[in-house]
């Protein structure tokens, strides 16, 4: 009886499974043409940004390998950073990391903004790196730096090391990398720390300019 | 790692800049990439076909035969291209794996042969992309069977038995393969034939003989010749005893053998007879003793020994249970239903033969099986009109899934086969994925073992690019958290050693004091190494004392300890200490190396002068002082 239930029920269901898919592969189809992109002419990106030609030719080569719709959404992105680190768990910062380079908020890294990141990264000036760490840091884009916003990059920083660390891991060790953070950056004790107080504490320190450098021949 | 992960590495270490502002040490120094950066096209040439592709596509993977140095092994240097004396077709696959990061399965091509060029080109097989791993785990497994059967069948009985077998040995082996002597052939035979007799003597025994002189009633064969028959019996059962005992004797692991379905079988054939020897002859248990006669059409079973057929249908059946059972099911819900829907609408009958619900559980079976025997039929109105409707969904509940449940077994059956490949290809995939991740993290941490980035380390392993640029990835990373990466093990050792450690930190450090100077750049460390930072044996022991008590009271994560004396013998060579007591574990400590040459700070109040030392120099970039003692 059940079985005669079931093979009238299924004969309605395969009938609206029918209708359906025609709708479907429209909407997929619709959808699958407006995610494609390509990016814009070699000459262009050169002179935008400072890679080669050469440069920018591998670069894409392994870009489109990679990500033959021409762009990149978050949880590939995640995927990708936390093949790094295997140790740790790589999400929350790649969740930082994707905001920072998709500096157009469009939920998707295309190929240009992809290279004028690694482009200020690997070969613009300190004031210029320092600029996209700052807005790295700063997450909700207020122009400010504040002790929040801190906690929750360096908590994603550490959470990068895994659990397996020398000397372990305490609870407050972020909260104490964050004040250090702080005691060195924020010059009029207000509580934030501004794009200013940044570059120039940064360029104080010796050891942050010289490592500045360390990552220009990366390509 | 997978596949186009190196193709991310540039983006991974320029995404490192973020860490640079928050670092509290110097990055360590990049690796210096001496292969030419540039990209070039590659010939390669496999008997002759001609193939072209990018050197980063082949980086990819780098250990593989083609993304490695060994394909250097087969440069033609007049020709300018790589030449392999493979087979070309199969090439195509393999380069394909290369650009797109999936290995797909020709199906056209012979198993083996396609194995074999994967082992030529260092690709493991367990990367077949989800398309065509079914087809290639099939056409394995049955290369598999087919290769395994040929070998049974060579190794199975036909090879002579080592002359030192025992009786046992031997007697298993003629019950298992009764071709092998002609003794063994002889047994099963007669027990063939005494399997046959017994069945058709149980039949027999029934069939009504003539009657006996003087009576009229037709007496059953069984009756008339009880003692012939009941000779027969005990000869067939005596037979099978022997057999059973034999069997049981001879094999190898009797727990086994006494559990096995045959052996089941076989006691079940012959327990009747004894049991009805035991019991006495009493009217009421004789009762129950016929009915265990039926279980002498077990016997029947006992062929299934002599025929392949039989074991296959039984092995089917088993296989097919849960369909079977699903079917049953589905059976006795509508019976139930109709029965129940028969016997209220004939209830009102006057005489009617629908007694019960269970009574009209056999009207239902019959007429949904539309057998129609007749003995029970509806009179009322409403029965009728329930009982046709009852007659027709049988029709479409038992004619109709019948062929769709035995296709849907089929389905079913190869799903389910998929499903645990599926299961056991996920288990498989995460397990590389684990061990990938431990060998990454591994690699690591004996990369650091090694000598680190130390240009004077002699044991430098040969790494690529990528592994090089990798572990300095991670090496800064551990630079800006003030922490080292470390295995399981050593990390629990150290908590271990962290919650015992106050009590036994002052009566040890002396001794691993001393014993650290003996031990120290003779030997490398097995463990992570603790620097112990110290100037001179007599100073160093009242500061690592006070030093210990420090870490004990204080976590010493991410705070500074400056050493007062330790920029006088400032060295920036790693000490590694092989300390088999972890008491005196201190970690890094930096040194700012404004502050310390203007304090000498006296020994004893130490404490209250390192703590002030501490906190001045909390805020000034720190370098770690790696000190060698004296």
């Amino acid at each position: 009886m059940g079985a005669v239930v079931g093979t009238l029920t299924m004969g309605e269901r395969t009938k609206g499974e029918r209708r359906r898919p025609s709708r479907d592969k429209i909407d997929d189809d619709f959808e699958l043409s407006i995610v494609c992109h390509r990016p814009e002419g070699l000459d262009k990106l050169e002179a935008q940004t400072n890679f080669s030609k050469q440069e920018l030719q591998v670069l894409y080569r392994g870009f489109k390998n990679e990500c033959p719709s021409g762009v990149v959404n978050e949880d590939t992105f995640k995927q990708i950073y936390a093949q790094f680190f295997p140790h740790g768990d790589a999400s929350t910062y790649a969740h930082y990391l994707f905001n920072a380079f998709d500096s157009a908020h469009s939920g998707s890294i295309k190929f240009e903004g992809f290279i004028m990141a690694l482009s200020t990264l690997l070969r613009g000036s300190v004031r210029e790196k320092l600029t996209w760490t700052f807005n790295l840091y700063d997450i909700n884009r207020d122009g400010y730096i504040n002790k929040e916003e801190m906690t929750d990059i360096v908590s994603a920083i550490y959470d990068m090391m895994g659990k397996y660390t020398y000397p372990a891991l305490k609870t407050d060790t972020p909260k104490q990398h964050v004040d250090a953070f702080f005691q060195k950056m924020d010059k009029n004790r207000d509580g934030v720390v501004t794009l200013d107080e940044f570059i120039l504490s940064c360029q104080e320190d010796e050891n942050i300019l010289r490592s500045l450098q360390l990552f220009k021949n990366v390509i | 790692m997978a596949a186009g992960v190196a193709t991310w590495m540039p983006f991974a270490r320029a995404a490192a800049v973020g860490w640079l502002p928050l670092a509290q040490q110097t990055m360590p120094k990049p690796p210096v990439d001496k292969t030419s950066r540039s990209d070039e096209i590659l010939f390669v040439n496999v008997s002759g076909l001609r193939f072209q592709t990018w050197k980063n596509t082949l980086d990819r993977y780098p250990d593989t035969l083609l993304g490695s140095s060994e394909k250097e092994f087969f440069y033609n240097e007049e020709t300018q291209e790589y030449f392999f004396d493979r087979d070309p077709e199969m090439f195509r696959h393999i380069l394909n794996f290369f650009r797109t990061g999936k290995l797909h399965y020709p199906r056209h091509e012979c198993i083996q042969a396609f194995e074999e060029e994967l082992a030529f080109y260092g690709i493991i097989p367990e990367i077949i992309g989800d398309c065509c791993m079914e087809e290639y785990r099939d056409r394995k497994k049955e290369n598999q069977e087919r290769l395994a059967e040929d070998t049974e069948a060579e190794n199975a009985g036909d090879a002579p038995l080592p002359p030192d077998a025992t009786l046992r040995d031997k007697l298993w082996r003629a019950f298992e393969n009764p071709h092998t002597s002609t003794m063994a052939l002889v047994f099963y035979y007669v027990t063939g034939f005494f399997i046959a007799v017994s069945v058709i003597a149980n039949v027999v025994e029934t069939v009504p003989c003539r009657p006996l002189k003087g009576s009229i009633k037709d007496l059953p064969c069984g009756e008339k010749f009880s003692v012939a028959f009941s000779c027969l019996d005990t000869a067939c059962v005596l037979i099978f005893s022997c057999e059973y005992l034999m069997r049981l004797y001879a094999a190898p692991s009797r727990c086994d053998f006494a559990r096995s379905v045959m052996s089941v079988i076989d006691v079940v054939a012959i327990l009747p007879f004894y049991i009805g020897l035991i019991m006495p002859e009493n009217e009421e248990v004789s009762g129950a003793f016929v009915t265990l006669r039926v279980f002498r059409v077990f016997r029947i079973f006992k062929f299934s020994r002599h025929s392949q057929g039989l074991r296959i249908l039984g092995c089917t059946l088993q296989a097919c249970a849960s369909e079977l059972g699903f079917l049953l099911f589905s059976l006795t819900m509508a019976v139930i239903i109709f029965a129940t829907v028969m016997f209220y609408a004939e209830k009102g009958t006057k005489g009617t033969t629908f007694s019960s619900i269970p009574a009209s559980f056999w009207y239902t079976i019959v007429t949904m099986t539309t057998l129609g025997y007749g003995d029970m039929v509806p009179d009322s109105i409403a029965g009728k009109i329930f009982g046709s409707i009852c007659s027709l969904s049988g029709v479409l509940v038992i004619a109709l899934p019948v062929p769709v449940i035995v296709s849907n077994f089929a389905r079913i059956y190869h799903q389910n086969q998929r499903a645990d490949k599926m299961r056991a290809q996920q288990k498989v995939r995460q397990a590389r994925i684990r061990m990938a991740k431990k060998g990454a993290t591994n690699a690591f941490l004996q990369h650091k073992e090694d000598g680190g980035f130390d240009s004077t380390a002699f044991c430098v392993k040969n790494r690529s690019a990528f592994e090089h640029q990798h572990h300095h990835l991670l090496q800064c990373l551990e630079k800006t958290t003030n922490h080292e990466f470390t295995d399981e093990v050593t990390y629990s050792e150290v908590c271990m050693m962290d919650s015992m450690g106050f009590r036994t930190s002052r009566s040890t450090s002396l001794s691993s004091q001393q014993g650290a100077t003996t031990t120290c750049c003779s030997r490398r460390a097995k463990r992570r190494a603790i620097r112990l930072a110290n100037s001179t044996v007599s100073v160093s022991r009242g500061s690592v004392q006070e030093l210990d008590t420090l870490h004990v009271t204080k976590t010493p994560v991410g705070t500074q300890y400056p050493q007062s004396r330790s920029s006088l013998n400032a060295r920036t060579e790693d000490l590694k200490l092989n300390c088999t007591d972890y008491t005196a574990a201190i970690i890094s400590i930096p040194t700012p190396p404004a502050n310390s040459p203007d304090e000498s700070l006296p020994n004893s109040p130490a404490i209250p002068g390192i703590l002030r030392n501490s906190r001045s120099s909390i805020y000034n970039t720190q370098e770690t002082v790696k000190i060698s003692s004296l």
